[in-house]
């Protein structure tokens, strides 16, 4: 045999390697193909090829074997347990970028699917080989080593801290900076993870100076990488007051309202998210954000979006109601309230319409000012009838009584209490009594309302028993009207009528 | 007499006696006296003594009194004073009722503001995006006539678009008659050979890294920029017209008898065209010459 034949005979085998390789890696893109390739062992066959030769049938491989593991838990378990992991951080140090690409697109398939199998990959020492990558030149291995480290970050606490005492966080902040726009949303997607987990995470994060970087990126055209920094700072800021006054420090907030009107849902859904968890520090912070008229913004976004879209904007007007009555009476003036209405009527889930009445007890309770602005949007009989009703959930039903008895005790608009007389049950009904017996004595045209309008008669029919309090405030609203009145309506009085007559002798 | 004598003695004791006792009392008189002065003057002493503690007391008692109802009259007047302070201090910093007006009615007129200046930059920025969808439409339909350009109606036969059973001409027939060909140009193709070391969607990534970029490893291609046509319809250097050149060749310059040449002239001129052919002509007339044999007559 010729040199040229037995080379011939390499070549030959060489082409067979890489054809199958690349058929491997195209099939594997289908879903429905991944069973068949997996009961056909696919994972063996690919293990030896990613120890090739030739660097081309190595990368190939290694895709393949991360479109594999990107599919299923179960593949991915598989390249856990052969221990492919130890042989691609060894090779991620050493190999040209392309293979450094795939090498991490593997580790990025195998940590998205569970905390253990993150914490194999960290195990392995894959958390500094890809920070390593992140000190790369070529943006795409950079954007392949940040996914990766992200989807590591995403899942606990102790793999975040893993990832930041490797040093990846300055690197990260770098990334930022560069010019490439999808390495910008894999940074900052990836400092959104980090930071959400623990306060220290977040100081970590900040103390590299990311707040700055991410607030010059806030009016870039770029939807998805608007979405990542949004939701970055409002991890950032979630977690103490200090955080979140550092994050309004960059002077965020008068541009971030403009972005309320975007037209992705999730750059709306994500500066509204910033928004609530600034405000829920403190009053000082609820205020930035009103005066800058963040308030009108998200009442409008809350009349634009449906479903757990509204969610964050229903709690920042919880948040800023609860803080003071000045800021509920903003709520109110920037006609929160219909919209909190419209809400809590169009919503079919139990958690918003919890959030919901949560945030309109928030508003109601502090004032009778405020309690009537609440009543005359006629939200009483809605709150009760949500208590009342046997399919809401627990809490939505605990929320819609705190914040009906809360809204109560300061209630004094009289034709909006009128129609829990007939309704309520006997603890709601106490406190309606109460208000009843606080205003009746003072004005007699809502004494003249009371009447003609059937609550005295309702209230006679009341059954309470005697000593209780609300048998104390009948008798205080009993009181405030004529003896002969009273008795008129009490119940079954034309029965008594009629038994004098019966025992009436005519002179 | 025996009585007598002790009468008499006794008398005489009894005087004695008597004397005895009296001067034992002048004596003790004095002593006694003083004695007795001294108890009552302490019996004195105390009464008035009880009764100036006495004294002592409903005084304590009269000024605790007092002291207590003016104090308590100093103490209203004081909290009627602080009272009044609160309420002003309350009122005019704290609870401000005015200011609290005017801070709700300023956060009415900017929230108004903020609403309508929203409003005017989503309008803004609804019409930049339908603006830029049109120009995108329109360059579409621009490049659809440019490879639709064969199409066009000719004087003889009526085009696709231009059918005699139409109105008038489809604006695709418009276009083909403004559109002004050029030769096609080959376009970079979009998905394969050049997207990696700039992926334009993180998604795309390892879609992007299909069978097609192993192909191209080593050749790190960005899009290429493509270069208008080249049109120049002049040739470059000294090349004369290729008509020009032909008839030389085929038509021998007229020779007259005019010419002050020499006898071997033709021939010296002959042998000078043999050399500057074979070494001038590869510099100069490289494709020329082949041109000019292959050009039709």
């Amino acid at each position: 045999m010729s040199q040229r034949q037995i080379i011939q005979v390499f070549e030959q085998y060489q082409k067979a390697r890489m054809q199958f390789v690349q058929t491997i890696a195209d099939l594997a893109t289908r879903p429905q193909n991944i069973e068949i390739l997996q009961n056909a062992g696919v994972m063996s066959m690919l293990r030896p090829l990613m120890l090739d030769v030739v660097p081309s049938i190595q990368q190939t491989a290694a895709l393949a074997l991360g479109r594999l593991a990107e599919h299923s838990d179960d593949l991915a378990e598989a390249v856990v347990k052969e221990d492919i992991l130890p042989q691609l951080v060894n090779s991620l140090a050493s190999q040209n970028r392309f293979y450094k690409k795939a090498a991490a697109f593997v580790l990025r398939a195998v940590a998205k699917h569970s905390p253990e199998l993150s914490q194999a990959v960290v195990a392995c020492g894959g958390v500094d080989a890809l920070v390593l990558c992140l000190e790369e030149f070529d943006p795409g291995v950079k954007e392949a080593a940040a996914w990766a480290l992200g989807y590591i970050a995403r899942h606990n606490a102790p793999l975040s801290q893993s990832i930041v005492d490797a040093g990846a966080v300055p690197l990260l902040v770098l990334c930022l900076r560069e010019p490439e726009m999808a390495l910008k949303r894999i940074a900052a997607s990836t400092l959104s993870d980090i930071s959400k987990h623990t306060p220290e995470l977040a100081q970590t994060v900040v103390d590299t100076g990311a707040i700055a970087h991410l607030a010059q990126m806030i009016l870039n055209p770029d939807a998805k990488l608007k979405r990542q920094v949004f939701s970055a700072l409002s991890q950032i800021s979630k977690h103490s007051v200090s955080l979140a006054e550092m994050v309004i420090e960059a002077e965020i907030f008068p541009a971030a309202v403009a972005c309320l009107r975007d037209p992705d849902e999730y750059v709306r859904k994500n500066v509204t998210t910033l928004m609530r968890e600034v405000v829920k520090h403190t009053p000082e912070l609820s205020k930035v954000i009103v005066n800058c008229g963040g308030m009108a913004a998200v009442i409008d976004y809350l009349g634009d979006c449906h479903g757990n879209l509204r969610l964050p904007g229903i709690m920042m007007l919880g948040y800023v109601a609860a803080h003071s009555e000045n800021l509920a009476m903003a709520v109110i003036l920037s006609k929160g309230v219909p919209q909190l209405a419209l809400c809590l009527s169009e919503e079919p889930e139990h958690h918003i319409k919890a959030a919901t009445a949560w945030s309109i007890g928030q508003i109601g309770h502090h004032t009778p000012e405020h309690a009537k602005a609440v009543a005359t949007a006629n939200l009483l009989p809605k709150l009760l009838q949500l208590y009342m009703d046997a399919s809401s959930s627990e809490d939505l039903q605990l929320k819609s009584k705190k914040a009906l008895k809360s809204i109560l005790q300061k209630c004094t608009y009289l034709p909006a209490l009128e129609p829990l007389l007939y309704d309520a049950p006997s603890n709601i009904l106490k406190h309606v009594a109460c208000q009843f017996s606080k205003v009746l004595p003072h004005d007699s045209k809502a004494r003249r309302l009371f009447v003609t309008s059937g609550g005295l008669k309702k209230v006679q029919e009341i059954e309470a028993e005697p000593g209780s309090p609300l048998q104390e405030y009948i008798n205080a609203i009993n009181s405030c009207f004529p003896e002969e009145i009273v008795r008129y309506y009490s119940p079954g009085y034309s029965e008594v009528l009629l038994e004098r007559l019966e025992t009436y002798q005519p002179a | 007499m025996a009585e007598q004598l002790k009468i008499k003695s006794e008398a005489e004791e009894f005087q004695k006696e008597y004397f005895l006792r009296n001067s034992q009392a002048e004596e003790n008189r004095q002593r006694e006296n003083q004695a007795a002065i001294r108890i009552q003057s302490w019996f004195r002493a105390c009464k008035v003594r009880a009764y100036l503690s006495h004294l002592h007391k409903k005084a304590i008692i009269i000024q605790k009194i007092w002291r207590g109802f003016t104090a308590r009259a100093r103490f209203r007047q004081m909290v009627k004073i602080q009272r009044r302070w609160r309420g002003f201090f309350l009122r005019k910093y704290i609870h401000n009722f005015y200011a609290r007006k005017s801070y709700l009615e300023e956060l009415s007129r900017k929230n108004e503001l903020v609403r309508r200046e929203l409003d005017e930059l989503e309008e803004l920025q609804r019409r930049e995006r339908n603006c830029l969808e049109m120009i995108k439409e329109q360059t579409a339909k621009v490049y659809q006539a440019h490879r639709l350009h064969h199409l066009l109606s000719t004087k003889q036969c009526p085009g696709v678009f231009n059918s005699p059973f139409r109105p008038a001409p489809h604006e695709t027939e418009l276009l083909l008659r403004q559109v002004k060909y050029h030769a096609p140009t080959r376009l970079a193709p979009r998905g394969k050979a050049c997207l990696l070391g700039m992926p334009d969607s993180a998604a795309s990534f390892p879609s992007s890294l299909g069978s097609p970029w192993i192909k191209t490893t080593g050749t790190f291609c960005f899009s290429k920029p493509i270069l208008p046509p080249i049109v120049s319809k002049k040739q470059q250097g000294l090349f004369r017209e290729p008509g020009e050149v032909w008839e030389q060749r085929v038509h021998c310059p007229d020779l007259t008898l005019h010419l002050q040449t020499s006898y071997t002239h033709l021939e010296e001129a002959q042998n000078q065209l043999r050399q500057h052919k074979g070494t001038g002509s590869m510099f100069h007339h490289p494709s020329h010459s082949s041109n000019s044999f292959t050009q039709p007559a």
